[in-house]
């Protein structure tokens, strides 16, 4: 029976394995888009079995894409290394406050969603998402810049930017006012690796899409690592003692260097389309009359 | 026998977990997840909004008692479905389609998109590598 069972096991495994590699083409939107294309980039499929040229040196400029495909970056539903998908290996190290700030949002994806029209998130209405969402949840084509002073990121999602010091200033113990993109001091670790701290967050904003919290006393870990000429590894540690116990790494993301003349396309936050979206869609949707009408 | 059955079984049951749909739009859990619940809607564009946070298609339905039903339906933002072949261009009012639609469990003539055939046989699909084009002339 117990043969009988795991021959089962197996032939429905393979089953599923050969119906999404010929029936279904990759996932359609939000967690791990695999190889969808943005028209005019570069990524890893393109190139199978070429090795790219050596690193430069203290040099992390440049277009960046997500190298395994344009929806690579996107993960609807909660950190790409830790979506909230109610598996206990992803289970998050809660402090009991960080459960309960947990518990009263609201979000649209994850293992606690609601319809649309019933959430709390504070981005659909644009409200900033801050960092580090616009990272864990929506990382897109960006553009890094460096100046002597600074490294300047360019993000696609909703057309944000941020900037890192790099003019040896410490990043402060206490922050005149929160922000909603956090206060960011870098330094070069090593030739190829690039670490940025980020402390002095706005606790309005959340963590991902999936309605994880922060509180304002967060930090976060952002390290570069420039693998070779056309890739850059990017690691996201988030570090909040009031609402989780220890450290967790959130996200591990290939990015590849993209032509300097790629033209990045407008995405964009607007109040009026989100009012029409949620008129003519997202209430319906949840059942909602329009008392508008 | 049993065997055979055993193995119909387990690729049916195969089939089913890896063609659900993949539900990840804003608010998903609005939606209907069941393949078996999705409807197919012949019907006439009358607008197409090319707009954050995601693209909508409004089309005219006739009703079996012959009244016009509005349905508006769904699909990524700009930048995911130009990733997909889609345009701010993809449609035009009095378009003739027939949507493929994943329906909201509230009842409302309300979905997101599957997919999109056009009168000329061509079709959008919201999945990426799903489009098809027109069928050659004789």
């Amino acid at each position: 029976m117990k043969k009988r069972c795991m021959a089962l096991m197996c032939a429905v495994s393979a089953a599923g394995v050969i119906a999404a590699l010929f029936a279904m083409p990759p996932v359609a939107f939000g967690q791990g888009q695999g190889e969808v294309r943005q028209p005019g980039a570069k990524y890893d499929f393109d190139f199978k079995g070429q090795k790219p040229a050596l690193a430069p040196r203290r040099d992390i400029s440049g277009v960046w894409e997500p190298a395994a495909g344009a929806g690579a970056g996107i993960n609807a539903n909660g950190a790409q290394q830790m979506p909230s998908d109610g598996k206990p290996e992803h289970e998050l190290p809660y402090t009991p406050e960080g459960r309960a700030a947990f518990m009263a949002h609201k979000p649209t994806f994850g293992v606690t969603m609601v319809p649309s029209a019933l959430t709390n998130d504070p981005m659909p209405g644009c409200d900033p998402q801050g960092f580090p969402r616009i990272v864990l949840h929506n990382y897109r084509t960006s553009r890094i810049l460096q100046t002597p002073e600074n490294v300047v990121i360019l993000y696609e999602f909703n057309k944000k930017w941020r900037t890192i010091w790099t003019d040896g200033r410490q990043l402060p113990k206490e922050f005149e006012e929160p922000r909603w993109w956090g206060y960011s001091v870098g330094r070069w670790v090593d030739d190829y690796t690039f670490v940025a701290e980020s402390g002095g967050f706005d606790d309005r904003t959340w963590l991902d899409n999936a309605g994880r919290p922060h509180s304002d006393a967060m930090k976060v870990q952002e390290k570069y690592r420039r693998v070779d000429r056309d890739h850059l590894e990017m690691t996201i540690v988030v570090d909040d003692p009031k609402y989780y116990t220890k450290p967790w790494t959130a996200m591990i993301l290939s990015l590849r260097l993209q032509s300097p003349s790629f033209d990045i396309r407008e995405m964009e936050c607007s109040p009026t389309e989100t009012a029409l979206y949620n008129k003519l869609f997202a209430n319906p949707a949840a059942g909602i009359e329009d008392s508008a009408k | 026998m049993r065997n055979t059955l055993v193995t119909l079984f387990a690729v049916v049951a195969g089939l089913v977990i890896a063609s659900r749909p993949v539900g990840a739009h804003h608010g998903a859990a609005a939606f209907e997840n069941d393949p078996a619940k999705r409807v197919v809607l012949k019907g006439t564009v009358t607008q197409w909004i090319w707009a954050n946070p995601h693209t909508f298609l409004l089309f005219d339905v006739k009703a079996d008692d012959g009244q016009l039903v509005r349905w508006v339906v769904e699909a990524s933002n700009p930048p995911d479905m130009i990733n997909r072949g889609w345009s701010i261009r993809s449609f035009k009012a009095g378009d003739e389609v027939t949507v493929t639609v994943r329906p909201v469990k509230s009842g409302k003539p309300v979905g997101s998109i599957i997919q999109v055939r056009f009168a000329d046989g061509h079709v959008l699909s919201a999945v990426a590598g799903g489009n098809e084009p027109a069928p050659a002339r004789p």
